[in-house]
């Protein structure tokens, strides 16, 4: 049989986190190991309770009932800091003390950085070492995942934000004011569309080129950009046709000036490399509350009406849905 | 071809000959794109177009390139978390040579996707050992040369390599003499320094 100085020898190359006590609980021999984690305080001689708080199991709270339980796996602390969880295994000897073997558990990775561990303190068939190159193998695996799942959501946003645009104006296309319409129509908001139609945009196209028309349209468009608030909605829904809509607006007072400005500025004459471009525009309004269907189709059809009236009364002007002229057409 | 290898040669070339050369040899290779993906696989054609591209824009052979990536994987300071994780493998560059037999293993854990050939460190003498690269990466065993010659000197040991050539099996050997495990002061390898 093995002397306790030949057992801590022993016990010190296999796990070197040990504590050897004797049978009242004070510490006898600790592992190099354990030592190192409070290298300013020899262990040996001090009650192992008062160098490590019990956490588990819960209801022992002397080193007498612990010998006396069966429960062979603890969970302890440190009393002082840094408060060092580590998990042990009690095996009693025969002359009434015990052997604990301690570990870190998953605390090994403060553990290190807090004690400066090196691989020399752990036992050769720890896999603690193993355990540290996982988690840093797979973080850095994990952040190069993580990167390149950041730029396709880039890319992705990026193709949606696309498909939802009119490449040239920057405006939204038809697709997206189809959406925005069902969306407020399903939601019963209140709100006014207005059709406009650029005058005189064919000319330009034919005349000055397709280079100058693509400039009236962007124009265009920045001028309606302007001339409307940031949730207004701004559609390129046709080659010189427009849809607005104005979210929460139904007063004609306002929606006329509106409609007047716009037809105001974008008759004003537009500069393409010298050459003078002159169009109008012709507007439809049509509100909410006259469509008691509520369906996108009816809406678009009665500013679609408006439009038409408007264009019939002479170009650049603007006019209203009127619920009476439906049977006209 | 694995991103990750892809992008190794795509950091070292642009950490040491700068960008313009790296865009110029993905359009001579037409590749159709400058930027690899770490984490996406790739036609092992475009990879070697790439290479051919590459060596026959800096002029050099090929072998040479590779070990020069190897180096560059170990000591340089994009490369640090390589560095660390291969450090792992051991306390002593000995004990890092005999880890080399796992490096396969430790990485399929770390990138289930990435294979890399098997090594096998034969040791013929207290000093001297052998690498064995077994084949499925062509220039695999020339990276290996460059990075086991760096991680000497991250170490601090002192050591002699040379790629004795391919035996009959495809198995590519690298040639090691240990001069001396502690030449040098090598570099500091902390556990818990992890960003």
């Amino acid at each position: 049989m093995l002397n306790h100085d030949q057992l801590g020898e022993l016990l010190g190359t296999l796990c070197p986190m040990f504590v050897l006590l004797d049978g009242d609980g004070t510490i006898r021999q600790a592992g190099p190991t354990l030592q190192k984690l409070r290298s300013d305080r020899p262990m040996p001689g001090r009650a192992f309770l008062d160098v490590f708080d019990l956490v588990r199991p819960r209801s022992i709270t002397s080193f007498r009932d612990l010998m006396a339980s069966d429960s062979v796996k603890l969970s302890v602390k440190f009393r002082d800091e840094p408060r060092t969880a580590l998990k042990g295994l009690v095996s009693p000897l025969p002359d009434g003390g015990a052997v604990i073997n301690l570990s870190f558990g998953i605390s090994i990775l403060d553990a290190v950085r807090d004690y400066a561990l090196t691989s020399a303190d752990f036992s050769g068939t720890d896999l603690a070492i193993e355990l540290l190159y996982l988690v840093e193998a797979k973080s850095a695996a994990m952040e190069a995942s993580r990167s390149l799942n950041l730029r396709l959501q880039g890319a992705m946003l990026a193709a949606e934000e696309q498909a939802y645009t009119d490449t040239l104006t920057g405006l939204k296309n038809r697709r997206a004011m189809d959406h925005i319409l069902e969306h407020l129509v399903s939601s019963k908001a209140t709100f006014a569309l207005m059709h406009l139609d650029l005058d005189f945009f064919k000319a330009v196209n034919d005349e000055l080129g397709h280079a100058a028309g693509d400039h009236v349209l962007s124009e265009a468009a920045r001028i309606m950009l302007e001339e409307t608030r940031n949730d207004d909605t701004v559609a390129r829904i046709g080659g010189d046709e427009f849809v607005l809509i104005f979210r929460g607006l139904s007063d004609r007072d306002v929606l006329q000036r509106i409609a007047e400005r716009l037809i105001s500025r974008l008759q004003q004459p537009m500069d393409y490399q010298g050459q003078t471009c002159a169009i109008s525009a012709s507007i439809g309004t049509a509100l909410s509350a006259q469509i008691p269907s509520m369906d996108p189709a009816d809406i678009l059809n009665a500013a679609d009406v408006a439009l038409y009236e408007a264009k019939r009364s002479g170009r650049g002007c603007h006019r209203f849905y009127c619920e009476q002229e439906k049977a006209g057409h | 071809m694995h991103g990750l290898i892809n992008k190794a040669i795509q950091s070292f070339v642009c950490a040491t000959y700068g960008r313009e050369c790296w865009l110029r040899a993905t359009e001579v290779a037409e590749l159709g794109f400058v930027e690899f993906e770490a984490m996406l696989v790739y036609d092992r054609d475009k990879s070697y177009r790439l290479l051919d591209a590459l060596c026959a824009e800096l002029k050099r052979p090929r072998d040479e390139f590779l070990e020069d990536l190897g180096t560059y994987l170990v000591s340089h300071p994009n490369m640090e978390g390589l560095r660390r994780l291969l450090r792992f493998g051991g306390v002593t560059y000995v004990e890092f040579l005999h880890s080399l037999d796992d490096l396969s293993d430790r990485v399929r854990l770390a990138v289930a996707d990435l294979t890399l050939p098997a090594l096998e460190l034969i040791e013929c003498s207290p000093n001297e050992f052998e690498l064995h690269c077994h084949p499925g990466l062509d220039g695999y065993s020339s990276v290996m040369t460059g990075l086991l010659r760096a991680m000497a000197d991250d170490y601090g040991a002192l050591v002699f390599l040379t790629r004795t050539g391919t035996n009959d099996k495809g198995i590519d050997i690298i040639s090691m003499t240990l001069v001396e495990s502690a030449f040098a002061e090598g570099r500091n390898f902390d556990l818990g320094a992890r960003s």
